[in-house]
């Protein structure tokens, strides 16, 4: 790279919170600041609470916990209620810890499972490769009030999941809805920080 | 010729016709089993048995590498089932989703009889109620998503019970829907062979098949990039056909070089084609003799016997170097005594081995004996007869005068020796803690690139090598099945507890059929169960109505017909279910293989707990078997076998000297050289790096039994200085240890460890003996008077 083409990168960075309302003349761009920004926090610690719909149920299961993040591909999923549920994405392998059972899943064997976990992971890390290695990616709002709306990109993984919808505010993800092809649909509330 | 001339020469006649017609009947073999024991432990057995028939012994691990992924899974995809419609393979799985599917079909389909939750218990209203509810959670999490299809009928998921029981660790990655390495780079399928493991023909061509259909698959490849593609294969079938091919190509080229070494050494000697062909008669006899005297002993003789065979080439062409350069008007009177002395104490050494457990050892010891019993029989009786009296060869005496008088020069300088004990007990000393290789692999002809191979295919297909097995033993298939199953529930605990990681039994693809009942007993009747199902779902989110799916198939699942091995045809389950239950002397075995919970192997302190368990009182016989202790122990025993072998030839042929020579003096000069050549080559083998094998064991006697001969003559000539030339004496021996160090010497460039082992310490051995020995001798007459 040139100097001046160096030069000119660091004053687009410096200037980048300011030309937030500017990302949506240009497709693309907001997505890349956005990821940016995400890729930026290393570390998160919330709670949340998750509400799914299913067919074969009568009403609703809620359940509520925390989330861990770590960058750039450790994330946990602590369920407290109703009843105590781990689970620890680390590099592609999920671990599910329910009682004193313990399951290791690779994604690679089970990619039916692939848009409900990596969805949340490449968002966090920020990982457009990721995202867009499964997904169609489309952003719409401003970096300080956005909506990503994921779908899936091969007819594997839109067997089970129609589309997603992530939305947030700058660094700070919101809800998380999950839409299958039969109909179920969850939606994922992201609370309050917590102190690591 | 004579009479006696005219009768030995028949009698030869005769029993070489005898000798060739049992060589022409006799079965051959070059598979692995000359390093398998002849004698065996119950527990070594059920190894031994293992490693030669058992489903392992069929496997072969196939890689293919290169191209692209999607390119490789096509190609894998097509092999399979060209492998599949060919009748030389009983088992082909690469993972694809009609494997898989069929795989889970049968597990769903058998759920009540496989899973152990299935108990009386779990079907009370109060065991559904807290059932359904887990299951419910399950829905909401991502597993819940492979789990959802399945719930109306499984809404106690007895599915995932049967699932989590199976150790999953244990099958390979799938990468675009079929098997891959875990790195994703080679797609990998297992394939079972139908030949017995010993049949190394059917291996040879089921290896072939698989090339063929995997040339076949790549060509019909609709892929740009299929040129890429490559294929690996490694595992028992395709090692015994390497090792065959190698032991048959390095018996049929170490035996030629060793013979045209030898025969242009003669020839460069003698300088008369005729004296080389009579030098070769004894030879080919001791040759004829030793393979007729193995097929009557052994039910096959083996590659790697032949192979020893070609030291017998440089120990026999020395009885006719002794004939032929030495006084040949009065060998009779003058050499053969020493000739036969020389034979008896070789004899003496290779006698000790024959009751060795090692097959390929044993057979060694009854081929050298009968080959050098003939030989010297021949040379004594029958080639004196055939020599022509106009049979001119070179004369030897001026080099046998520049040999002594060379000799005497060093002799001034044998004071020296007194430092070579110390100089190689120091190295041995030095090395003391890595003396000997403990490993059975040093013993494998199979070529270490090819062990490699296996090692990593091994790893990508998740197949970590099993070092600790229980094993239930029962008269019967069911019993069997019925001792797992309480093995599997004395495990269970320490499983859970993390102290093991996990472990695979038999019985969970197929259940004991005691067990089966049990299970189906503890489904209630469909009217029953509606009813305790609609208590049991008070106060979960669900209706009854939408569980008459289960009702139906808990029903069908009461009432239908046991589970027996025939059903598990068609799936994977199959060969994990032959491979763990295995007939066994008397009975059936069924192996329970334990994994470790991390990587590494099990701790001792995990060991103690599995034996704890396993010996608690009033259960069913079981056992622990610790693989990789067992192969130890059996090497072990083989290198402890041949020491104790060793050291009863080395006294057997002290005690010969001492009733032949009736000096103990002299048994001390024709000793000491040879056991200072011994402990030499010892303190060299280990200063240039190399491990002691049992077979530099035996090479180490087989010094002794060689350079005996050498040892006798110089004895010979300081008891009795009338009895021949010396300078013919040392001229001839130089010839004869210059056969055998050429012979000795060939079989150390061989690739096969044994025959490398054996030879790289008897080459060295052999010309070390016959220098100490002229050196330690008591020199008999003026050489140099003699010279002139």
């Amino acid at each position: 790279m040139k100097p001046g083409g160096w030069l000119l990168c660091c004053a687009l960075a410096a200037a980048a919170p300011g030309a937030a309302q500017a990302v949506d003349a240009q497709p693309g761009a907001g997505l890349d600041q956005l990821l940016q920004l995400l890729a930026a926090r290393r570390h998160g610690h919330v709670t949340f609470s998750e509400v799914q719909q299913l067919a074969v149920l009568d009403r609703p299961l809620q359940s509520s916990g925390e989330l861990v993040y770590d960058a750039p591909d450790h994330l946990e999923k602590r369920t407290l209620q109703p009843r105590p549920e781990t689970l620890i994405l680390e590099r592609g392998v999920l671990t599910v810890q329910r009682g004193a059972r313990k399951r290791v899943l690779s994604l690679r064997d089970y990619p039916q499972i692939v848009p409900f976990v990596e969805s949340i992971r490449a968002t966090l890390a920020g990982d457009r490769a990721s995202l867009e290695r499964y997904f169609t990616v489309s952003f719409s709002g401003s970096l300080d009030q956005w909506t990503l709306e994921l779908v899936p990109a091969d007819a594997q993984l839109a067997h089970t999941v129609r589309d997603i919808r992530i939305a947030g505010e700058r660094d700070e993800l919101h809800t998380m809805e999950i839409r299958q092809t039969d109909g179920d649909a969850s939606t994922l509330t992201i609370g309050a920080a917590l102190n690591p | 010729m004579t009479r006696a001339g005219v009768a030995g020469s028949v009698i030869w006649a005769l029993l070489a016709l005898g000798a060739a017609a049992i060589i022409a009947r006799a079965n051959y073999t070059a598979d692995l089993s000359a390093f398998l024991p002849r004698r065996a432990s119950a527990t070594q057995r059920l190894l031994v048995e293992q490693l030669r028939e058992g489903p392992a012994a069929h496997l072969i691990i196939v890689a293919i590498e290169g191209a692209d992924a999607a390119t490789r899974a096509q190609a894998s995809i097509a092999l399979a089932a060209r492998l599949r419609s060919n009748p030389a393979f009983i088992g082909v799985n690469n993972g694809d989703a009609t494997q898989l599917e069929r795989d889970r079909e049968f597990l769903f389909a058998h759920r009540y009889l496989l899973s152990a939750d299935v108990t009386p218990q779990r079907f009370t209203v109060s065991g559904l109620h807290a059932a359904i509810g887990d299951s419910l959670d399950l829905l909401g999490s991502p597993e819940g998503v492979l789990l959802k299809p399945l719930f109306t009928r499984d809404p106690t998921d007895e599915m995932l019970s049967i699932i989590d029981s199976l150790d999953a660790s244990h099958s390979p990655h799938t990468s675009d829907g079929v098997w891959s390495s875990r790195d994703g780079a080679r797609a990998l399928l297992m394939v079972q062979t139908r030949g017995a493991g010993s049949d190394t023909d059917a291996q040879e061509a089921a290896c072939q098949a698989l090339r063929h259909s995997f040339a076949a698959a790549v060509a019909a490849s609709p892929s740009a990039r299929r040129a890429a593609l490559r294929l690996a294969m490694s595992g028992p079938p395709v090692f015994a056909v390497a090792a065959r091919d190698t032991i048959k190509t390095e018996v049929v080229r170490l035996s030629s070089i060793s013979a045209a070494l030898i025969g242009a050494l003669l020839l460069a000697v003698y300088r008369s084609l005729p004296a080389l062909v009579f030098t070769l008669v004894p030879v080919a006899s001791g040759a004829l003799a030793g393979v007729a005297a193995v097929a009557l002993g052994f039910p096959a003789v083996h590659g790697i016997t032949l192979g020893f065979g070609v030291t017998l080439i440089g120990e026999a062409v020395d009885y006719s170097i002794y004939l032929l350069i030495q006084n040949r008007s009065d060998f009779r009177r003058s050499v053969w005594p020493t000739v036969r002395l020389g034979m008896l104490t070789s004899v003496c050494g290779f006698t000790a081995l024959l009751p060795s457990a090692f097959t390929g050892l044993s057979q060694l010891g009854l081929f050298s004996v009968a080959g050098l019993i003939a030989a010297a029989l021949v040379t004594r009786f029958v080639l004196p007869a055939w020599l022509p009296q106009a049979l001119s060869i070179r004369d030897l005496t001026a080099i046998g005068s520049w040999l002594a008088v060379a000799l005497e020069k060093v002799r001034a300088m044998r004071i020296a020796l007194v430092a070579l004990p110390l100089l190689a007990g120091a190295a041995l000393y030095l090395h003391r803690d890595a003396l000997w290789n403990r490993d059975l692999a040093a013993l494998s002809p199979i070529p270490a690139a090819e062990q490699t191979l296996y090692e990593r295919l091994r790893a990508d297909a998740g197949a970590p090598d099993v070092r600790y097995v229980t094993v239930a033993s029962g008269a019967d298939r069911e019993t069997a099945l019925e001792a797992a199953q309480a093995l599997t529930a004395r495990l269970r605990p320490l499983a859970n507890a993390g102290v093991i990681g996990g472990f695979e039994s038999p019985s969970a693809y197929l259940p004991a059929p005691a067990t089966q009942r049990a299970r189906q007993q503890s489904l209630p009747p469909a009217p029953e169960l509606t009813a305790r199902l609609a208590e049991a779902l008070a106060g979960l989110p669900l209706e009854a109505e939408r569980l008459k799916p289960f009702l139906a198939d808990a029903e069908r699942a009461r009432t239908g017909p046991e589970l027996s091995r025939a059903d598990l045809e068609g799936t994977s389950l199959a060969r994990a279910v032959d491979a763990l239950l295995v007939r066994s002397d008397p009975g059936w075995s069924a192996l329970v293989p334990l994994s470790a919970p991390g990587p590494g192997e099990l701790s001792d302190e995990a060991i103690a707990k599995v034996r704890a368990a396993l010996t608690r009182p009033a259960g069913p016989h079981a056992q622990l078997l610790d693989l990789k202790g067992e192969a130890d122990r059996l090497y072990g025993g083989y290198l402890a076998d041949a020491v104790q072998l060793a050291l009863a030839g080395f006294g057997a042929i002290v005690l010969l000297l001492l009733i032949m020579l009736r000096s103990p003096g002299r048994v001390l000069r024709v000793v000491a050289p040879l056991a200072l050549a011994v402990l030499a080559v010892a303190g060299l083998l280990v200063t240039f790096g190399h491990q002691l094998t049992i077979l530099h064991v035996v090479g180490m006697l087989l010094i002794v039994a060689v350079g005996s001969n050498y040892a006798l003559f110089f004895d010979r000539s300081a008891a009795q200085p009338g009895q021949g030339s010396l300078a013919l004496t040392l001229a001839s021996l130089a010839v004869a240890n210059l056969a055998t160090v050429i012979a000795f010497g060939v079989l150390a460039c061989s690739s096969v460890p044994v025959l490398a082992d054996l030879g790289s310490t008897v080459a060295p051995g052999a010309l070390l003996a016959l220098l100490f020995s002229a050196l330690l001798a008591r020199p008999a007459v003026d050489v140099r008077a003699e010279g002139h």
